[in-house]
């Protein structure tokens, strides 16, 4: 039995704030309706992608024959196909799907890790703690070679006109993206994909700082003093909503 | 099996049918996902595969929120008060979509 824990018995009624109707601690349940407004958040700049999308032309042609042009919103699968190691190659959605297990592993890593903290599990908490930490680390790290590659571009480049910071329009060869211009398609594409993408990635690194915040605290034995591994369960719900977003960017923004 | 520590915090023993359960569910997720995958490329694009992919990606949300968030554990009025808000959501897609079609009849 827990030594720590001081249970408050309540002798107000239940109009006197005595009785608990969400059967959930308050900050579990706070974690619970920031997620509702981060959803909010989340599906806004979802939306708004397929708004701005559905008011650019589509590609017409074939898949095979795709040519990037600021004319028509692109083919995500022949944009994003690119993964490291090999210069040029043509794998679409390779790169994006590997991230999505990554992240999805990292999510049941998570899982198991709240598990163990409800059987007050010290070595198992830190055991999955530690994976989950690694798997945000690695689907960082895979984002930031994504983000590089996409500001980086391809050899070849795109043939585009469009209007320069300078209010003039110009025709050049454009190699890869930034606010303004971008190789693959019309500028809110690479826009979009920076903001929303950025967003879910900020929204990771929020996540894997909490995560080694949680693995520490475990590791050391702060929740053991406290009698309780609610601190786990909190930021396991911040966890899996991260991965929640990302299966919706996956959907919207790669394979649509 | 139950040990103890140093605090008289009470270890549970592992209970393999959870743990089992927690498996079966990331297996879906994969699966699911490997299944999009395939279809991207097997398929022909168009709005009967883009449904497709909503449907199933509403499959992957319902695993996350009811097996890994426990959404589903929770008392019914958490449920539906996290639930029900998201109706606004369709009216946002109804006005969002209106508005870009809109938009693309003006400069098109």
């Amino acid at each position: 039995m827990s030594s720590t824990a001081i249970e408050i018995q309540s002798k107000r009624g239940v109009w006197g704030g005595g009785n608990e109707p969400l059967k959930a601690s308050y900050g579990k349940l706070m974690m619970w309706f920031f997620l509702l407004s981060d959803i909010f958040t989340f599906t806004a700049f979802l939306i708004t992608y397929g708004a701005i999308r559905v008011s650019y032309p589509a590609y017409g042609g074939e898949v095979a024959d795709f040519v990037s042009s600021n004319e028509y919103w692109p083919i995500p699968e022949m944009i994003f196909d690119a993964i490291p190691f090999v210069h040029g190659g043509h794998f679409p959605l390779v790169f994006v799907g590997l991230m999505t297990f990554i992240l999805i592993l990292s999510s049941v890593t998570m899982v198991l890790a709240v598990e163990a903290g409800h059987r007050n599990d010290k070595k198992d908490v830190v055991k999955w703690m530690l994976w989950t930490l690694l798997g945000g680390i690695t689907f960082l790290s895979c984002q930031a070679w994504e983000w590089s590659h996409f500001i980086h571009g391809t050899d070849e480049g795109s043939m585009l006109t469009y209007v320069n910071s300078m209010g003039n329009v110009v025709s050049e060869t454009v190699y890869g993206a930034n606010l303004l211009v971008n190789e693959y398609g019309p500028a809110p594409f690479a826009q979009l994909f920076f903001f929303i993408t950025g967003f879910h990635g900020f929204h990771v690194t929020i996540g894997v700082f909490l995560l080694f915040l949680a693995f520490y605290q475990a590791a050391v034995g702060v929740y053991e003093e406290r009698g309780h591994y609610e601190m786990i369960e909190k930021i396991g719900l911040y966890w899996h909503f991260v991965d929640l977003v990302w299966v919706f960017v996956f959907t919207f923004f790669y394979l649509i | 099996m139950a040990q103890e520590n140093k605090n008289g915090l009470e270890v549970i023993p592992r209970d393999s049918a959870k743990i089992k359960k927690i498996w079966m569910t990331a297996l879906i997720l994969l699966v699911v996902t490997a299944v999009e995958f395939l279809l991207a490329f097997t398929m022909e694009r168009g709005m009967f595969l883009y449904i497709i992919f909503i449907v199933l990606t509403i499959v992957k949300a319902k695993y996350i929120m009811m097996e890994f968030m426990h959404l589903g554990d929770e008392v019914k009025p958490l449920f539906y008060s996290i639930i029900v808000p998201l109706i606004f959501l369709v009216w946002l897609i109804i006005a969002l979509f209106r508005e870009g079609a809109d938009i693309f009849l003006m400069r098109w």
